[in-house]
């Protein structure tokens, strides 16, 4: 059993990674991160690279909605806005990859910031609105700007070079993802040990009170779109180099409402929620695919019944997650730590 | 003249007029009080002053400054700070996290330091923490509650966290909205003591609203009296308490 965690230096105590154990067991993470790639097929390297990018995207949406409060339903359009930018810079201007990444990111972050200053009068439900229409506009962009993005039938994108090396595998590709998704991780960590991601939790807390703390509540506001949209950008530059295609329909609605469910699933308001939501509403679906094929291979005629049920049972398993625990899944893993701490006592 | 200057300020909600020319000054290193009955327009007073109301007419001067151009976030930066009648703490973060974010205005972190917390923007953060703990924590006796999220916390406790995080904001004037409200003898009198210790001790003015009358009492050194939005009387706590008008706002008057 744990029994305390005492600290001499206020600099350990504000430490990310608080104790020995923690150290040894993310280690242990890194070591298996590494390692898997050589172990996995192609079919669960595709998987953990869509995994990768869905988490920096959710983390995006996480810092605007789940920290600063602030709701947005436009989100998979900064996406958009990311994997346009990145593909048009790659075909039209021949620009390397590690310079398209985080241009990308400015790219969907200027949009942001705009999409973003309505937010200054209107907050809930009527910003919500505001954002489906910024949705609404940047698809018809997508669509009808057909000299640039062109058009329903969209860009094709030469898989990336970097120093040299082509990344045109699920293998290769693995390492790109995966330590952009470390330094977005690692990034909205640190956000939230100043007084910036302080300032966020604030204005979604109680943002009168937060004005009368000195904090400017439209430049933070405009912050959290920025930053939120970079990292959408972000993602949808490591996605558009994946897929290597980006049309019109791979950004709509729909997708903006399931990075709306990632964090809602995984935990407003925490990194480590958004990483689980991620990972949740990636990964479930195909699971619940392979499982119905099984049964497919058994009787053939039954699949005009069973793939409807694989959106019943997803939608199932979110509503029964969310009733069961509204915190989300870093809340029923906060709840699991605490139970293996303690045991075996109760409390 | 004094720290702050209220001068013939005036607010009024469409047809209702909640202040007329209601004229404070508020000398440094004081401890002023405002009552009055319930609705006289004294929380409008720190309203105006913090910047959250705009006056229709009147002047505020903070240490000679007119503040009347001066937003809302800026105020922070100039040393007003301010508690409120109803609690309005950050509820999704911890005791330590509030009290750091009444510093906001003093800190220099922008966005992409923090991204990075590097540096400088580690460095500041160490600094404040070391700040927090030793001059507003172990002051407030609130050591082991620091890293419980606030709305954990008992009514009294959260009044004291809330003083901290006003305190973080290194304020040399600060608007008290009812501190002891809903406390008990014990609470009142911890309150009581923090509120007298932070004037002599950090040169903090201190500008408070109370109900409680024997608080008011022991530790205010001057006294206005607010009613039906306009000041009826002022002075030493003795000479309000057996003013004529003030015993007729708070009494009634005898009949004949």
């Amino acid at each position: 059993m744990h029994i305390g965690n005492f600290k001499e230096t206020y600099d350990a105590d504000e430490a990310v990674f608080r104790t020995p154990t923690v150290r040894w067991w993310m280690g242990a993470l890194f070591v298996a991160l590494a390692i898997f790639p050589f172990a996995a097929d192609d079919y669960l390297l595709y998987m953990a690279n869509l995994t990768g990018i869905a988490i920096v995207g959710a983390l995006g949406l996480n810092i605007l909605t789940g920290f600063a409060g602030q709701i947005s339903l436009g989100h998979a359009a900064f996406v958009g806005v990311g994997a346009y930018t990145s593909a048009i810079l790659t075909t039209r201007l021949g620009m390397p990859f590690l310079l398209c990444l985080p241009l990308s990111g400015l790219m969907a972050a200027a949009l942001g910031v705009i999409v973003g200053a309505p937010s200054m009068r209107m907050k809930g439900l009527y910003l919500c609105i505001a954002t489906l229409a910024a949705q609404m506009i940047f698809m018809f962009v997508f669509i009808h700007w057909e000299s640039l993005t062109g058009g329903i039938r969209g860009i094709n994108v030469p898989p990336p070079t970097i120093f040299g090396l082509k990344a045109d595998t699920e293998f290769k590709y693995y390492f790109v993802t995966l330590p952009v998704v470390i330094l977005a991780v690692a990034a909205t960590r640190n956000i939230f040990r100043t007084r910036v991601g302080r300032a966020f939790i604030a204005i979604r807390d109680r943002d009168i009170s937060a004005e009368l703390m000195g904090i400017n509540l439209f430049r933070y506001k405009l912050y959290a779109f920025a930053i939120s949209s970079f990292m959408a950008g972000v993602a949808g530059c490591l996605w558009v180099n994946f897929i290597k295609i980006v049309t019109p329909e791979h950004f709509p609605l729909h997708e903006s409402i399931r990075y709306l469910a990632m964090i809602i699933v995984g935990g407003l308001g925490s990194v480590l929620g958004t990483i689980f939501g991620a990972i949740f509403m990636t990964l479930v679906p195909e699971i619940l695919k392979n499982i119905l094929s099984i049964f497919q291979a058994m009787n053939p005629t039954a699949m005009s019944y069973l793939f409807p049920l694989q959106s019943v049972v997803f939608g199932a398993m979110i509503v029964g997650f969310l009733v069961l625990e509204p915190h989300g899944l870093a809340e029923i893993w906060r709840r699991m730590k605490d139970f293996f701490r303690l045991w075996p006592f109760e409390y | 003249m004094g720290i702050l200057e209220v001068d013939t300020l005036s607010l009024s909600f469409g047809g209702l007029q909640v202040l007329s020319d209601v004229s404070l000054d508020v000398s440094e290193g004081r401890i002023f009080a405002i009552i009055g009955p319930n609705g006289a327009g004294k929380t409008s007073i720190l309203n105006c002053i913090g910047g959250f109301y705009r006056p229709d007419a009147g002047r505020i001067a903070f240490d000679g400054r007119d503040l009347s151009r001066v937003s809302t976030d800026r105020r922070a930066a100039l040393g007003l700070a301010r508690t409120f009648q109803n609690i309005a703490l950050f509820h999704g973060m911890t005791v330590l996290d509030n009290i750091k974010l009444g510093a906001h205005a003093h800190l220099k972190t922008g966005l992409l330091a923090s991204v990075l917390y590097w540096g400088a923007a580690h460095h500041e953060e160490m600094q404040l923490r070391r700040e927090v703990e030793e001059e507003i924590i172990d002051f407030l006796e609130i050591e082991d509650i620091r890293n419980l999220p606030v709305r954990a916390l008992p009514y009294g406790l959260q009044k004291r966290v809330e003083l901290g995080r006003a305190l973080a904001m290194r304020p040399r004037v600060l608007l008290m909205d009812e501190p002891v409200a809903g406390m008990n003898a014990e609470e009142t009198e911890d309150m009581a003591r923090f509120i007298l210790d932070i004037k002599e001790e950090r040169d903090v003015t201190i500008i408070l609203i109370e109900h409680d009358m024997n608080v008011i009492m022991d530790i205010s050194d001057h006294v206005a009296v607010i009613n039906f939005g306009r000041k009826i009387a002022e002075g030493t706590p003795e000479a309000v308490a057996d003013h004529p008008e003030v015993i007729r706002a708070y009494l009634g008057e005898k009949k004949g």
